[in-house]
């Protein structure tokens, strides 16, 4: 155990979502304002799709790529590229000791066999002995090991051979906020040296938008960005793979690994979202991560209301700071979204400056001068706060 | 007195509090006097008609009945149980506050057949029924209820307001290692000062049809449906799979410092956790054994000790052919010419595999087996296999003077933990 916080950076990101994949991808797409939407295919719901990916470069053996749904390759490839850019690809003795934290939902379904179970079991008298026969017979057995949230780590340790540990943390947002904070923190007091952290999503479900339609969150209608969605709030389910490599400095120089960016300080909070409880929250862990000297803010407001009022309002108190809300340009990936913000700060403080606005409402504003340190933030549509201060390495 | 910190330097975690709950009944009592008299819990399923099902039967906790019956509802009341009960031998904190974070092992959430039926009821369609049609349903804002309901952090939502838990709450699955990894989490945070106390809680209310098929497509559970409570049989030779169970297990875990200032009863000590995850296979071992014979070793040298202080295994135990092949390979790789000497059993012979909830169920069952030295048998232990040369207590209960105990915990997705519980600090 270690007496002060050890130094901690993100030493790799892998990163894909409906932008592309990859710090430039993203950066360019950020810069030049791109969205890409699906507004028919899950009409009248509006998505971010998964940018054409070919998961051969990081999943080479098809059989592998057959064991998972679309969340699991998502995840397993942008594990990969994390790993990559770490240096840590194909380091055996490197990624035998690895720690690795997922952040997932799962229950991907075979829709198909659901639809025709129910309108099956319209037509019988006996409902439970036809529901167990056609369980028997529709279910795939390979279709269970692709449900299981603990089953992208599984497979992210099969493909890449990531081993040290492995933990899934389930729950939205805050799954993921919890994340990078337990690994941050096993690295900061000693008890790990490096560790994969992040999540993935597939937007393009209609089982998964059925969870958010019970409170009517998925985003309907006019596209606005998520500070104009006013009187029509919700969010556009966003695909998207996020991973980061997390590493102590000492441990990243001793093996030449060039870092991204500093992962300062991470926090998070629970609050029972009772009017005003996410505004005090944010600036309560604000104290905590003291963000002195930080120029911008990268915002994961989700667009759902209260959550995205009261997040604006406690932005609005600093004023002086630039916020970006990328879940404009990316949508909405739940799990995923705090890893992906973090690295998405991580590649503005290494570029020096914040990538451009172009939110009609005003509400962000041009950034001014050079970017050192970024604040990022999770605030959950349901529950659960984060904050994170990523720092650029001198 | 006993030092406050271990030979490396960090927090000695203790354990102040407990709670179980099992098919066997609620609370420590009761499941020890059945698990030490060799009891099953294990019972043909009436929750739902099993017609068309080869495995009829399960650990289903059938006296705790909340109508309409969902996974997560389930998870919670068992927890609830479990936690009350910890908290109450602990006496921490205060009525709905207790000062420390929640690590809750539950399992993955989902919206079920019954809300699937409802939702395409309501749409009103009969004809190829499709998701837009219980999209639309849900649209109508008459569901509401269901999104908190199934969302994935539901359950550990809940019991954070329930209980009073500080900060983020924590739910986590690493299949069936996951209770192992909810009591690792909370002695990692102690061990980092980040808190002095922490609730370590695993869950598993989801014996229904679907699950119960998922696990059975995969071979991995017993259909030998009777007599039900001779199905689970762990390390025999004509073992054929596991038995789905539902429970929950708590744990209080506090620095010996805290504990030892607010003049807490000890109950026994987390000494060591390991961790090794396995690459070979979604759901099978590798062949060499060598993660679960890591993952033993990590936990031995995180506890301090050799495998020479190792007096008692609680096993994972399924009664899978494959687990407790596995399981005897690693266990005899690192115990060596002692392995067929140190007792070995399988609380699941007796309340089946609860799941998410196992790693804690068992690790409470170990505590008691360390605090009144005396150890549960592995029971239905009637055609021994040749190739596992292990005392595994068959049958019935035994004393014997234990100081260190493991607590393994394997799962699908290669997750390994072993957990090393001690009576006392040292």
């Amino acid at each position: 155990m270690v007496d002060t916080p050890r130094e901690t950076w993100i030493t790799g990101v892998g990163i894909v979502s409906s932008l592309g994949e990859g710090p430039d991808a993203h950066w360019q797409a950020l810069e030049a304002g791109k969205v890409h939407i699906e507004t028919t295919a899950h009409a009248p719901y509006i998505v971010h799709p998964l940018a054409p990916t070919n998961f051969d470069l990081q999943i080479p053996k098809k059989g592998d790529q057959r064991q998972m749904e679309p969340w699991q390759r998502i995840g397993t490839y942008a594990a990969g590229l994390a790993l990559d850019g770490a240096g840590a690809k194909g380091n055996a003795e490197l990624l035998g000791r690895m720690d690795m934290i997922v952040a997932a939902g799962g229950g991907e379904r075979d829709l198909a066999a659901d639809s025709a179970i129910l309108t099956g079991l319209r037509k019988v008298a006996a409902q439970e002995p036809f529901l167990n026969e056609r369980l028997m017979n529709d279910l795939r057995p390979t279709l269970f090991l692709a449900q299981l949230s603990n089953l992208l780590a599984g497979n992210i340790s099969i493909v890449h051979g990531v081993t040290g540990s492995s933990r899934t943390f389930m729950g939205e947002e805050g799954a993921g906020v919890d994340a990078v904070r337990i690994g941050f923190a096993r690295i900061q007091s000693g008890q790990s040296e490096i560790a994969l952290v992040g999540g993935a999503q597939n937007s393009e479900r209609k089982e998964m938008l059925l969870l958010y339609e019970f409170a009517r969150h998925n985003l309907t209608g006019e596209f606005r960005s998520v500070w104009g969605r006013g009187e029509h709030p919700g969010f556009a389910l966003g695909s998207m793979g996020a991973f980061l490599v997390l590493e102590s400095s000492d441990h990243a120089r001793a093996r030449g690994a060039k870092p991204l960016a500093k992962l300062a300080a991470v926090a998070n909070a629970r609050s029972n979202r009772k009017p005003g409880e996410v505004t005090a929250t944010l600036g309560a862990l604000w104290d905590k991560i003291a963000p002195t000297g930080a120029g911008a803010i990268i915002s994961g407001a989700t667009g759902v209301e209260p959550a995205t009022a009261e997040e604006r309002a406690f932005l609005a108190s600093h004023p002086e700071l630039a916020v970006r809300a990328t879940g404009t340009h990316i949508g909405h990936g739940v799990e995923p979204q705090f890893a992906m913000n973090v690295a998405l700060a991580a590649i503005a403080v290494q570029h020096g400056r914040l990538f451009a606005t172009h939110d009609a409402t005003g509400f962000e504003h041009a950034a001014e001068g050079a970017l050192t340190k970024a604040v990022v933030t999770g605030v959950g549509h349901w529950r659960g706060e984060g904050l994170a201060l990523v720092e650029k390495i001198d | 007195m006993s030092a406050m910190r271990d030979k490396a330097g960090r927090p000695v975690v203790v354990i102040t509090g407990s709670g179980l709950v099992t098919s066997l009944g609620a609370g420590k009592t009761d499941n020890w006097r059945r698990l030490t008299a060799g009891e099953s819990g294990i019972h043909a399923i009436t929750r739902f008609a099993t017609e068309g099902l080869k495995t009829r039967i399960a650990g289903t906790v059938d006296f705790v009945t909340d109508e309409p019956v969902s996974a997560p509802k389930m998870a919670e009341s068992l927890a609830e149980i479990a936690i009350e009960e910890a908290i109450a031998q602990a006496r921490i904190g205060s009525r709905g506050r207790f000062p420390g974070p929640l690590f809750l092992a539950v399992a993955p959430n989902e919206i079920e057949w019954l809300q699937r039926e409802e939702l395409a009821r309501a749409s009103g369609a009969n004809e190829g029924i499709s998701y837009d049609d219980l999209l639309r349903a849900a649209a109508s804002g008459r569901f509401r209820p269901y999104h908190e309901r199934f969302a994935f952090g539901s359950v550990g939502e809940a019991l954070a307001v329930t209980f009073g838990t500080e900060g983020s709450p924590i739910s986590l699955s690493t299949a069936c290692a996951s209770g192992a990894s909810a009591i690792q989490l909370g002695l990692e945070a102690i061990r980092r000062g980040e808190t002095d106390a922490a609730l370590c809680v695993a869950t598993d209310g989801s014996i229904n049809a679907e699950s119960l098929v998922r696990f059975s497509l995969l071979s991995a559970l017993s259909t030998q449906n009777d007599p039900p409570e001779g199905a689970a049989k762990p390390f025999s030779k004509n073992r054929d799979g596991f038995v789905m169970a539902e429970g929950a297990g708590a744990m209080v875990l506090e620095s010996y410092e805290a504990a030892t200032a607010r003049g807490a009863k000890i109950l026994g000590v987390v000494a060591g956790c390991g961790e090794l995850a396995d690459s070979f296979h979604r759901t099978r071992s590798s062949p060499d054994g060598k993660p679960i014979i890591g993952c033993l070793r990590n936990a031995i040298a995180d506890a301090g000790l050799t495998a020479d202080d190792i007096d008692y295994i609680n096993a994972h135990g399924t009664g899978t052919p494959e687990n407790d092949k596995m399981e005897c390979l690693a266990v005899s790789a690192v115990l060596g010419e002692r392995a067929k000497d140190v007792p070995i059993s399988s609380n699941k012979s007796m309340v089946g595999h609860t799941l998410s909830a196992a790693g804690a169920v068992e690790a409470v069952v170990t505590l008691m087996t360390l605090e009144h030295q005396r150890i549960p048998p592995t029971i239905n232990y009637n055609v021994p296999d040749p190739t596992i040369v292990l005392d595994v207590v068959p049958n019935t209960a035994r004393d014997a003077r234990m100081r260190y105990a493991i607590s393994n915990s394997f799962g699908f997705g290669g997750q390994n933990v072993s957990l090393v519980l001690a009576r006392e600090p040292a």
